[in-house]
């Protein structure tokens, strides 16, 4: 048991419903109580969709439970098959039709039905949505490749082609970075054979082997469906993510090599298609106030890890704090942190992820939905750059990561909440005029923040309440708000090391130069 | 008995649909698929009523991820509310539940020692394994009383549909903390003379409050008060009118305590307040024309909101998909104040008595459909083509995007709707999607070449 106050992940029945809601022509019958149709919602009002999601439900209630729940889940089976006429049918239990043991699969294969049935084990005690996402996507494609031909090829070779994988429902940006990797891929020559489960019917999964490599984006949904391709099909697929200029340049070269084109000129081609403007941008004179400005990052594995190399090798940023709420990745995340001489933060935790946060003090978080929220509270810059999504997530305009228009926008998204190079100057310089108030933060900040100091448990238990002279406090009140906390703190542990018990306008710097040695 | 979703359906021969004529409404049952949320969304609204609990869900994930989703924005610092997870050593019986709830709550606590009220709220995980939680309230009251006390109440799925989330929330309030005085009791004069009962948002309270006042009732209380850890003392002459249908159980056990329930219309738009302000008079023994002096300013108010409202609802055909009971007397509104002609009034469950007094007056051509079946439903929706569709949020979108109107439903949950002044808010609500549609409709001419 375990006490969660927000969650980072659904149920693994969620990323179940990601797949379907992606796909043509299949549904998905859950065997699930009354309220569980509140997911619904998801996919109607954050992502916005024109339609339901291809889900129904069996809806059961506690009067069922002493009679024929078994009976309900096959009748709505049978009435979805009629009314959506699909081509696949999934059949799954939700967390409570679990526990009651009835045997989706089991009954869903005594219906004989005509058509596709893909029972689903979603063990909702052990797993998230995300490993739900990425089992359903793998069965799906595993039950479609049955009794076909797997090693397939095509009959003409007109030049190389691949399969895209890892786009679906409620994606962080998956709509907008398909369509910055298709624009990417026909520039360089290569065909695209199915786009999965994107908009993918049954049929357009069992031409998956036609392809001579895949495409493998968002590993946290489709790395094992690429693995299977590779046991089954000898497909090799891509292992860099492109969210990033660097990353972009790598994957291209990645794909020229996969599909037998010279890099030098597929890269040439992927650019000419996509401009990048980022490098320009992150060179010009303006940006030289991004310098080494402390960010703190929190997300899914590969796009934490994506922002911390774009962060560090693009922007100039300095990586103050690094983290992942998905386990089944973390590996990728400790990686980098031991690259950037991080301790990495694994954990679905939200409080924790917040402490971190307030003990680093950075000027931006680059984090989900739940970060932007602590930084909000904190007054802190914030750009999402990870699911979980929120309506926010999905805009009108086209604005993908990935790619090298990704790596324009990434660069816009970032530097927005920032304040201007200009703007912090000038802050700066009339901080002590009197329209400017200490606590003075950039106004595109909108309300002032409402606790730029947050209190963090720190290690040392504190005995008595350290007094500040007035003179301290007011310096303490001049050093810009977002490291205001982290100098009174660090101030403070001097202080009592030093046995300090007034601390005095030269404590301050004393402490600065102190904590400012490399140790 | 209270009579709640399941029990009823249980009297319908399954798949046909029965029809209940008589001289009030048409009623039909239907069965299928439930486009509801369950009862632990009532938690979004009871905790910020209460500001002194905390809402415990014992379950899955999937019970956090309705809670955080039905509350929509994720802004709260800390929320006062959160779930304990079962894992597969909760089910697997490696870890005993009941010690693993102990440290939960130990912990959530220790966290918060501003907590007063710590409800333990029943999922469908939690009520399918049959875990305890009356019997772990009853050990974490003992543990952490009289300062903090521990409360169970169910919010599943199986049990609930949405508000009866509410219902089953006070009802396990009036268990621990009404104090039922006897008649001789010296702390009598304490007792209430009219209990509210319902979550209302703090402005409406006082309106109400301030009107009954002027009627000269001293002592009301509120169920639920401001802070979850108020006692309520009840005495034999003390009276309860709910301000929503969906508080049986609690009315009954109000009732088991001795106290007696004012039957009314509940108070939604101007005729449907003024009659809950005659009810509450009468039973109060209180001529009517006292009555309607004392409301009388407000009224005015009401209707001068309502008649600037009226023309863009009159003559408007409406259609309510179920969701949280106060589809009838919203329809009843809407038709009876706003002249707009109901289509179809979908229930998810029918609540003969407590539903009385709005069902009265209606006629035979009004259709109640009780329960769902999604997918019917959505048909008739279809071939009837209304001006406008009271909805959930899972259906809203689609709907609009084949042209319907729509006006999600859960929107007249979490605003203050009841009373005189809020009548013209609650006619608004309605109005909003036609007052945009008719703004997007604007087009002032673009200049172009001949």
């Amino acid at each position: 048991m375990k006490l969660t106050l927000w969650t980072y992940e659904g149920p693994p029945h969620i990323g179940a419903m990601r797949v379907a809601s992606a796909m043509k022509d299949v549904h998905l019958v859950l065997h699930a109580p009354q309220g569980d149709t509140y997911a619904d919602l998801l996919f109607t009002m954050i992502e916005r969709n024109d339609h339901r999601p291809p889900v129904s439900y069996t809806t059961f209630g506690a009067r069922d439970l002493g009679k024929d729940t078994a009976a309900l889940f096959q009748n709505a089976i049978r009435e979805a098959v009629e009314v959506y006429k699909p081509k696949a049918l999934m059949v799954a239990a939700s967390c409570t039709a679990e526990l009651i043991q009835d045997d989706p699969a089991g009954l869903s294969s005594a219906l004989n039905l005509p058509i596709r049935v893909i029972p689903l084990e979603l063990p909702a005690y052990q797993r998230k949505e995300n490993w739900g996402a990425s089992e359903t996507f793998y069965q799906m494609v595993r039950h479609c490749l049955m009794g076909t031909d797997q090693g397939l090829k095509r009959a003409h070779q007109n030049g190389p082609v691949c399969n895209i994988l890892g786009f679906m429902g409620l994606g962080f940006r998956h709509r907008d970075d398909l369509k910055a990797i298709e624009e990417l891929i026909r520039a360089m020559g290569i065909g695209i054979n199915v786009v999965a489960p994107w908009q993918a019917s049954p049929e357009d999964l069992q031409r998956l082997p036609l392809a001579d490599f895949n495409i493998m984006l968002n590993p946290e949904l489709s790395e094992s469906t690429a693995l299977y391709l590779k046991r089954q099909c000898g497909q090799p697929f891509t292992q860099s993510i492109p969210i990033g200029e660097q990353a972009t340049d790598a994957f291209v070269r990645e794909v020229a090599q996969l599909a037998g084109l010279d890099p030098d000129q597929a890269l040439f081609r992927a650019r000419q298609a996509q401009p990048c403007r980022a490098a320009w941008y992150a060179a010009s004179v303006d940006a030289t106030y991004l310098t080494g400005k402390r960010v703190f990052i929190f997300g899914d594995a590969s796009h934490a890890v994506a922002a911390a190399r774009v962060a560090t090798q693009e922007m100039g940023f300095d990586v103050v704090g690094l983290g992942t709420y998905s386990r089944e990745q973390a590996r990728l995340v400790r990686e980098m942190a031991t690259e950037l001489h991080l301790e990495p933060l694994i954990t679905d935790d939200y409080l924790e992820v917040e402490r971190a946060i307030a003990a680093t003090s950075p000027e931006l978080v680059l984090g989900t939905q739940m970060e932007r929220h602590i930084a909000k509270r904190m007054g802190i810059a914030c750009a999402v750059i990870s699911a979980p999504v929120h309506v926010q997530d999905f805009p009108a305009r086209y604005a993908p990561h990935m790619g090298y228009e990704g790596a324009n926008q990434l660069f816009d998204a970032w530097v927005a909440p920032l304040m201007m190079g200009l703007e912090e100057h000038l802050l700066k310089m009339f901080k002590e005029d009197f329209e400017f108030h200490p606590q003075a933060v950039a106004s595109h900040l909108g309300v002032q923040p409402v606790a730029p100091e947050v209190d963090t448990p720190s290690d040392e238990v504190r005995e008595t309440p350290l007094a500040w002279s007035d003179e301290a406090q007011k310096e303490l009140g001049r050093i810009p708000f977002f490291v205001r906390s982290k100098a009174k703190r660090n101030t403070e542990r001097y202080a009592q090391a030093h046995g300090v018990s007034m601390i005095q306008r030269d404590t301050l710097y004393e402490a600065k130069a102190f904590y400012a040695q490399p140790r | 008995m209270p009579n709640r979703v399941l029990d009823q359906e249980a009297c319908a021969p399954e798949g046909s649909p029965v029809l209940v004529t008589g001289l009030g409404p048409t009623v039909v049952r239907e069965r299928g698929q439930h486009e509801v949320f369950c009862g632990l969304t009532s938690i979004v609204w009871l905790h910020r009523k209460m500001q002194d609990a905390f809402f415990l869900v014992v379950g899955s994930r999937t019970c956090a991820h309705l809670v955080q989703s039905a509350a929509g924005v994720m802004i709260f610092a800390e929320p006062r509310f959160g779930t304990a997870i079962l894992d597969d050593r909760d089910l697997a019986g490696l870890a005993d539940a009941h010690d693993e709830l102990d440290r939960v709550v130990d912990q959530l606590l220790s966290r918060r020692p501003d907590i007063r009220v710590l409800f333990l709220v029943g999922s469908c995980p939690s009520e399918v394994i049959k875990l305890d939680l009356g019997r772990a309230a009853e050990r974490l009251s003992a543990q952490y009383g009289p300062g903090q006390r521990v409360v169970h109440f169910s919010g599943s799925g199986i049990e609930t549909t949405f508000t009866q989330g509410e219902d089953a929330c006070l009802a396990a309030m009036v268990s621990q903390q009404v104090d039922r005085l006897s008649p001789g009791d010296p702390r009598g004069s304490d007792a209430a003379e009219l209990v509210l009962v319902g979550s209302l948002a703090d402005v409406v309270e006082d309106q109400f409050r301030s009107l009954l006042s002027d009627l000269g009732l001293k002592r009301i209380s509120c169920l639920p008060g401001r802070r979850g850890a108020e006692r309520l003392m009840v005495n034999d002459q003390t009276r309860f009118v709910c301000m929503a249908p969906y508080l049986a159980e609690t009315a009954q056990r109000l009732e088991a305590a001795g106290c007696r329930r004012i039957p009314s219309r509940f108070p939604f738009g101007l005729q449907g307040t003024t009659d809950w302000f005659l009810s509450v008079g009468e039973a109060f023994g209180q001529p009517s024309d006292r009555v309607l002096h004392v409301i009388k300013p407000a009224q005015r108010r009401a209707q001068l909101a309502l008649t600037a409202m009226r023309p863009m609802l009159e003559g408007k055909r409406v259609f309510f998909f179920p969701d949280s009971q106060l589809e009838i007397p919203l329809a009843r509104f809407l038709a009876e104040e706003m002249g707009m002609k109901v289509v179809e009034v979908g229930v998810p469950y029918l609540h003969q008595a407590m539903m009385a007094e709005e069902l009265r007056p209606l006629s035979a051509e009004w259709r109640i459909v009780e329960g769902q079946h999604l997918e019917q439903q959505l048909a008739r929706c279809r071939a009837a083509r209304p001006d406008l569709v009271v909805c959930g949020l899972g259906l809203a979108n689609p709907l609009e995007a084949e042209g319907m109107s729509t006006k999600w439903s859960i929107e007249l949950v979490f605003t203050p709707i009841q009373g005189f002044d809020q009548a013209g808010d609650l006619a608004e609500l309605f109005t909003r999607g036609f007052a945009r549609k008719a703004r997007l409709a604007r087009r002032i001419p673009i200049g172009v070449a001949a």
